[in-house]
């Protein structure tokens, strides 16, 4: 099961003078849910297309289930794309849209009908086969375009942003109807996306890119618990990073941070470096013992929990705190301390 | 949302309605009512008709008519398609001369540079004379029909050309690639992908140059060629009188006809405008061409160049010419020409910068009114002053002054003269003829103005009149002068409705004169000096309209980045 899918190796893409992919290799197990995840131009959309055979590269091969495809056209490749537009063909009924790729393989008619049937059913549209695109709503053309990839039962599925198009209530609701239908089918996918919700809430594994370099290949607890570095933590989740440096003290590691506060932490290293503080590890106390003593300049009730945005000297620091029933909210103004939490602060070195 | 329709709104709209009634509606009812009467009896009779299906000539002319569109259609697709090809499928550098190609021709009426051609194409062109000389045969290119296609489709081809490119830059290449991802390649591909969504804007472009040619006047009048219906039409009104039916009888075909092929496209066409229901529109992937494409596309794109700018050159020549007849090159040029035109017969040029600036400020008028009516108003029927207005397309030129001859020559002015051969009524027509594309332009331009804008307006205490004069009308600015220009320069070089509706020289604009000038050899160089100045007006207005529309789509792109 765990053998290799997909196979990027050294690869390299230019537009022009533009280098848009810079070595990048990885590999995607059979049947994984793999996103490309990342903020607009960071070459991930360029990555995918060039595995769909779109774009070409200058170095480097695309290896699927060991056969080297870098060559071949788009049409020989057999990996199924779901485009973010869609791409569902204006004037073809839902059932020519979905049979094309049957046709092209050259599929006896009785059954091309019996896939065509079957992949309907399984998207729920079987009322819908002889509409057109126009008639259908957002959440339905998706689901015609997932279907029109699958029913040529691709090796690979490439879904290149396509919950963009949604609104957001359907977006959460198609994401996890993606996810069923990729584990039904054992699909090996990768997913662009740059939304890290979307990628955290559905993939086996991410890769992290950033102008064209990965940053990180992790599962989403990872990327979000042990960043690579200063982007990563940044970009996964919300996060409050102090430069500094860490100095012995009596047997302990103290990182001080550049604007003077100590904290304790758990860490071999020793030197200049940043401390990654999630907004939800830091505790809010009364307590004079705490050495990050600051005020609460304003606060965002999120229902579930509080997130306050507290001023220590020149710095502010997000603190996210679990409400409960009759909880009492601090108010603006109000002076509190900060406590830290040795095991869930991050020493990451400075990039 | 204010509900009330205002006073003023009421009084606008009636006083639009009225006018459309008056000068568009009346007119082509009569043409219809006087097809349809016997002219003895005075009553409702299909006689008429069945009189025009049982002559020869008229058999012929709707015969010929049919064929010369239908040719023309096929020769315009055949120089419009491999441009259209090129552009949207290759990176290539030849495109900015296709480009141009799109409306060089536009800017020269086609009956401007259809004498002009004979020179160069005729019998005894410099064409077959080289021809003659050095092969020893001839190519009748003007030969009778010939003559008519090759002029109309010389000029026509420009709208398949943006039609279908249009159509072809409208699909996202995701089209293809979606298709190509699903193993479809080639020749398939195109077959069932970009084929069916570029085929509606080649109709739309096809049936236009269609109705255009089957209901143009002036080009086959200019050629000498009278076995058309158009031509036909003419010749009954002017010859034999107002009160012969033969020439209503091919009005009401040459509009039946127009309307048909209007409606048969959009029969064809209904649900296929597949630019809106594809979301990102960038046009099909484009491929760098190979040597030896490079050698076979410019040689197509500069052999169609020369073509299409024979009639121009042709013209220019003429207008420089001494003598030319018989000889591949006119014996010797002179500036003679211009000289007489702006001289002895300045009154063409004046009376066309008059009544094309009436009736370009008629439409805009109306324009900005019947815009504003019907997409701001609550008025229940807005919406038919548009439908009505818009209708003004499917009427030619020439059915349109039959019409105006018919209802208001029993009127007289107080100075004597006839109300129909008035020169005002001559701008109206002109503006009645030209309002659909001022209405579009003013439509679009309102569209562009946000609600907000004016009731931000509103809410800070400016009256709707203020806030129509302060607010609205300035941000519309842009496509209002577009329309206006368009309006203008398309109206300066009409024919059809000028020659019916004129009836001294001292009142004729430009292309009467041409019209006049054109029928005797000796006139030929005043007339082409003519037409150079008619073409000088219709490129600059065309180059004008289209800075204005960019000027006010790049105001929209700076406020909308500022938001």
């Amino acid at each position: 099961m765990n053998k290799t899918g997909i196979q990027l190796k050294n690869i390299e893409l230019s537009f022009g003078n533009t280098k848009v992919i810079k070595n990048i290799s990885m590999d995607i197990k059979n049947g994984e849910f793999f996103s490309f995840l990342g903020p607009s131009g960071c070459g991930k959309s360029t990555l995918l297309r060039l595995i769909a055979g779109f774009e070409t590269c200058q170095k480097g091969q695309v290896i699927i289930e060991g056969k080297d495809i870098t060559k071949l056209p788009p049409w020989e490749r057999k990996v199924g794309m779901v485009f973010q537009s869609y791409a569902l063909w204006p004037h073809m009924s839902i059932r020519e849209n979905i049979e094309f790729g049957l046709k092209e393989q050259k599929l006896n008619m009785m059954e091309i009908n019996y896939k065509v049937d079957k992949v309907l059913e399984l998207v729920g549209l079987k009322e819908f086969a002889s509409r057109y695109p126009n008639q259908l709503s957002g959440g339905q053309q998706q689901r015609v375009a997932l279907a029109r990839t699958v029913v040529t039962e691709p090796k690979v599925l490439l879904l290149d942003e396509p919950l963009s198009n949604l609104d957001a209530s359907l977006r959460v609701q198609m994401r996890q109807e993606l996810l069923a239908l990729q584990r039904s089918l054992n699909l090996t996918t990768i997913f662009v996306t740059h939304d890290q919700e979307e990628a955290n809430t559905t993939s086996d594994r991410i890769a992290l890119l950033k102008g064209g370099v990965v940053q990180q290949i992790d599962c989403p607890t990872h990327l979000y618990d042990k960043p690579a570095n200063l982007f990563v933590a940044n970009f996964i989740g919300s996060a409050n990073i102090l430069k500094g440096n860490i100095r012995k003290e009596d047997n302990l590691s103290i990182f001080e941070s550049e604007e003077g506060f100590k904290i304790p932490v758990d860490s071999k290293t020793i030197g200049s470096c940043s401390l990654l503080l999630r907004p939800h590890t830091l505790n809010i106390t009364q307590d004079k013992d705490f050495h990050m003593d600051g005020v609460i300049k304003n606060k965002e009730f999120l229902g579930s929990m509080v997130r306050y945005f507290v001023n220590i000297g020149t710095r502010e620091i997000i603190v996210d705190s679990i409400h409960s029933k009759g909880s009492e909210v601090l108010g603006i103004n109000e002076k509190i301390y900060l406590k830290t939490n040795k095991a869930e602060s991050y020493v990451l070195n400075n990039e | 949302m204010l509900s009330k329709i205002s006073f003023g709104e009421k009084g606008l709209f009636f006083i639009i309605a009225l006018f459309l009634l008056v000068f568009l509606v009346g007119p082509v009812i009569q043409v219809f009512y006087v097809a349809f009467i016997d002219v003895n009896t005075n009553t409702l009779t299909l006689n008429n008709f069945a009189d025009f299906f049982s002559t020869s000539l008229f058999r012929e002319s709707f015969y010929n008519s049919f064929y010369v569109s239908a040719m023309s259609v096929v020769v315009a697709s055949i120089i419009a398609l491999p441009l259209a090809y090129y552009t949207s499928r290759f990176e290539f550098k030849g495109s900015v001369i296709i480009q141009s190609l799109g409306f060089i021709p536009l800017i020269m009426p086609p009956f401007v540079g259809a004498v002009a051609m004979q020179l160069f194409f005729g019998e005894n062109g410099s064409v077959n004379l080289y021809l003659e000389n050095t092969f020893g045969f001839k190519i009748p290119f003007m030969d009778g029909l010939n003559g008519v296609i090759f002029v109309q489709s010389i000029h026509y081809f420009p709208f398949i050309l943006l039609n279908l490119s249009a159509a072809l830059n409208n699909i996202d290449k995701s089209m293809e690639e979606s298709a190509q991802n699903l193993g479809s390649r080639g020749f398939g591909l195109f077959r069932k992908i970009v084929f069916p969504l570029a085929m509606p804007g080649y109709i739309a472009g096809a049936v236009l140059v269609f109705i255009k040619v089957f209901d143009d006047l002036g080009t086959p009048l200019l050629l000498n060629v009278n076995n058309m219906l158009a031509p036909q039409a003419y010749l009954r009104i002017s010859s034999i009188g107002i009160d012969d039916p033969m020439g209503y009888v091919i009005a009401v075909v040459l509009v039946v006809f127009s309307l048909a092929a209007l409606g048969i496209a959009g029969w064809a066409l209904k649900g296929k405008d597949y630019s809106t229901t594809q979301k990102g529109g960038g046009g099909l992937n484009k491929r760098k061409m190979g040597k030896w494409e490079a050698v076979g596309a410019y040689s197509i794109v500069i052999f169609t160049l020369l073509i299409v700018l024979s009639p121009h050159l042709a013209l220019t020549m003429l207008s420089f010419a001494t003598i030319w007849s018989y000889s591949i090159f006119p014996d010797a040029y002179t500036t003679a020409h211009y000289a007489e035109v702006f001289t002895e017969t300045p009154e063409f040029i004046t009376n066309t910068l008059i009544y094309a600036s009436g009736a370009a400020v008629l439409d805009i008028i109306l324009g900005v009114s019947i815009a504003y009516l019907v997409i701001r108003s609550k008025i229940k029927i807005r919406k038919t002053l548009d439908y009505v207005a818009m209708s003004a397309l499917a009427v030619p030129g020439l059915v349109l002054a039959i019409g105006y001859l018919r209802s208001f020559s029993d009127i007289e002015l107080p100075n004597g003269q006839i109300l129909a051969s008035w020169w005002l009524m001559l701008v109206i027509a002109l503006a009645v003829r030209r309002l659909p594309y001022a209405l579009r332009a003013c439509t679009a331009a309102l569209q562009q103005v946000s609600v907000s804008l004016e009731e931000a307006s509103e809410n800070l205490g400016a009256s709707k009149f203020k806030t129509i004069r302060k607010i609205t009308i300035p941000l519309m600015a842009g496509g209002i002068l577009a329309g206006f220009v368009t309006s203008f320069a398309t109206a300066a070089v009409e024919l059809s409705a000028t020659i019916m509706l004129i009836s001294s020289e001292s009142d004729a604009p430009l292309a009467y004169g041409i019209y006049i000038f054109m029928q005797s050899a000796s006139g030929r160089g005043a007339g082409a000096a003519l037409g150079i100045i008619a073409v000088i007006i219709v490129a600059g207005g065309t180059y004008a309209s289209h800075r204005f529309m960019e000027k006010s789509r790049k105001q929209r792109e700076v406020s909308s980045e500022d938001e």
